[in-house]
């Protein structure tokens, strides 16, 4: 265990935010869970008795008649808007006071950094070059990804669960969420951060760097493993694979989809759900891709004398 | 007595004029003696309610009592602070509905241009002047290590909260009717600051922004269609000569042209571009109704299907 080495990923000044953003984000995530337990719990007792569902004031905070709903902005919101300015501005301060922003040698086109890391909010897209080739990792996929956020609001059918927090209302829109945005966001950016050395290889937390280091691994390209060697019977190949990926998968997606939220199912049109499909697929298809990567070694699947996928 | 007269004639005249002027005199200070002890009361008397002078008036219209008038008013006469209603929903004020986020993006941001500015002052976008303008922020200018320090981390920061704040808008569904607009409208806000903090990445001129540009930029040879390596690049004439990293870097490699295109996209291009997205991205929240919750749990037995 090599505590200088991770020690000195762990403090590298722009690496903090990294470090500060997961304890951060677990935090609000048990804050936000707690108040969708709650709101949960509200639900189950108001659907499962009508006669208090009618006089019910529909919030697990208390409110009795004759309480104002409202409150004035000044000084109630405007107070905490404050507070939080200054709080803000003390963690600045202190931040600034104690750790300096990086400076290393100046620009040298001649020396290569070796990682050279874009910053970290970037490592995640940096941690997909690995497994796609740039056109992929660096352009088609942070435009889908910016698409797809785009989308989001007229993709959603579900009416219930805007402006509180639930989760038995909306299970598939939220762990869909989460799984882009904590396991394939938040956790790629992990690993492009603390886990890829020199090389881009991996080294585990506490391993040493070692810029020597060799990796003996033969990838291989899909159509290879099949014997496939003509370039035209590959690109057919792939293409083959890659739209079955999209039909088979569509099917059970679509399968598990309309008997898990029929509801959705039903209010959604055409067009709503194949553009729903089409990036629910290819968000899957990243972690597939990065499986059978680690697992068998497979570096394309759809080879042609343009692109490689 | 003529002559004399006439000699004094003058004199009589300036002598009438000097007791005319004497008598006046001692009349404006008889006056005086009384007008001004009176005035001065009458001073001191309108100093003490400083909130009843003209200028107060003219620059506070309104009482600051704390009636329910005047607290509504304090918001809503206020330019600043108008972006708020005057009234919000009891619990809309809790923390652990908001989380805050969205403020405190809003707040960096306002840190960052404060701070930016004055960095401004001390640095050169130039391949020659850029490093040393940072060494010398560090090391000579007045805090301006501290400077260079809190514009760094309050953009870190930014990226922290803009996420956390998507988040909290997810998670409470804050993005459903009548909001899907302004989600869009905060996606693009997303974009915006990644590519506020990756522009300023570059501006110290050192190895770690230099490398982590290029790292990024080179990505943009592989634009499918745009770029001299992407999928139907070459086939379209593209070359790292003419393609769209080119035109990201305003050359083939990053260099000084590069330097003073993330300069001029950093302080002047990104900033006016997220003002305006701000400007509409707050007008909105209060044109769809305020933020969009906390709000009362709707069941499943009450959604009205609507007819197709």
């Amino acid at each position: 265990m090599d505590w200088k080495q991770l020690w000195g990923i762990l403090s590298a000044p722009d690496n903090v935010p990294i470090v500060a953003m997961i304890p951060l984000l677990a935090f609000y995530i048990y804050l936000a869970w707690k108040q969708a337990h709650a709101n949960d719990k509200l639900i189950a007792e108001l659907e499962a008795n009508p006669a208090q569902a009618k006089t019910h004031h529909r919030k697990t905070w208390p409110f009795r008649p004759g309480w104002q709903k409202e409150v004035h902005v000044w000084p109630f919101l405007l107070r905490v808007e404050f507070l939080a300015a200054i709080i803000v501005t003390i963690i600045l301060m202190v931040w600034s006071i104690t750790l300096n922003a990086p400076l290393e040698e100046p620009a040298n086109p001649n020396l290569t950094m070796n990682p050279a890391k874009a910053p970290w909010y970037f490592l995640g897209l940096q941690e997909m070059l690995v497994y796609f080739d740039p056109w992929i990792a660096g352009v088609v996929m942070p435009t889908l990804i910016i698409m797809g956020l785009m989308v989001i609001p007229y993709i959603d059918t579900n009416p219930l669960g805007g402006g509180y927090y639930t989760w038995k209302q909306r299970k598939f829109a939220i762990s869909t969420f989460l799984f882009g945005f904590v396991i394939l966001w938040v956790s790629m950016i992990f690993i492009g951060t603390f886990i890829r050395g020199p090389g881009w290889q991996w080294f585990w937390p506490g391993q040493t760097w070692d810029h020597n280091r060799l990796i003996y691994e033969v990838n291989r390209d899909l159509p290879d493993i099949f014997g496939i060697t003509s370039n035209l019977w590959k690109g057919i190949f792939g293409a083959l694979v890659v739209g079955g990926y999209f039909v088979i998968g569509g099917l059970i997606v679509n399968g598990l989809f309309r008997r898990s939220n029929p509801k959705d199912y039903k209010r959604m049109s055409l067009l709503q759900y194949s553009i729903m499909m089409t990036f629910f697929l290819i968000m899957v298809a990243l972690p597939i891709k990065m499986l059978i990567r680690l697992l068998f070694h497979i570096k394309y699947v759809w080879i042609t004398p343009w692109f490689n996928v | 007595m003529p002559e004399e007269n006439k000699a004094n004639g003058n004199n009589g005249k300036s002598a009438g004029l000097l007791t005319r002027v004497t008598t006046g005199v001692k009349e404006d200070l008889d006056a005086l003696k009384t007008d001004l002890p009176a005035k001065a009361k009458e001073q001191i008397e309108i100093l003490s309610k400083p909130t009843k002078t003209q200028l107060f008036t003219s620059i506070f219209r309104h009482k600051h009592d704390e009636t329910p008038r005047n607290r509504a008013l304090g918001v809503l006469s206020n330019v600043f602070l108008h972006l708020h209603p005057a009234k919000i929903n009891r619990d809309a004020v809790r923390y652990s509905y908001t989380w805050g986020m969205g403020g405190i993006t809003f707040y960096l941001f306002f840190v960052l241009t404060l701070t930016g500015v004055l960095l401004m002052f001390y640095y050169h976008p130039s391949k020659v002047q850029a490093f040393r303008d940072v060494l010398y922020l560090e090391h000579d200018v007045p805090y301006g290590k501290l400077l260079r320090n809190m514009h760094r981390w309050a953009a870190h920061l930014m990226v922290i909260a803009v996420e956390l704040h998507m988040f909290r808008v997810f998670l409470t569904g804050s993005y459903k009717k009548p909001r899907e607009f302004n989600w869009t409208v905060g996606v693009i806000l997303l974009v915006l600051t990644l590519l506020l903090s990756f522009t300023g990445y570059l501006l110290p001129d050192d190895q770690l922004g230099f490398w982590a540009v290029t790292v990024g930029t080179n990505m943009a040879r592989a634009t499918p269609l745009l770029g001299h390596e992407g999928p139907f690049g070459a086939q379209l004439g593209m070359t790292p000569y003419n393609d769209v990293r080119f035109g990201l870097l305003g050359g083939s490699i990053v260099d000084a042209n590069a330097l003073l295109r993330s300069y001029i996209w950093h302080c002047i291009g990104i900033p006016i571009i997220a003002s305006v997205f701000m400007i509409v991205h707050f007008w909105r929240v209060r044109k769809d109704g305020g933020i969009s919750g906390p709000a009362p749990v709707v069941l499943d037995s009450e959604v009205k299907e609507a007819k197709k």
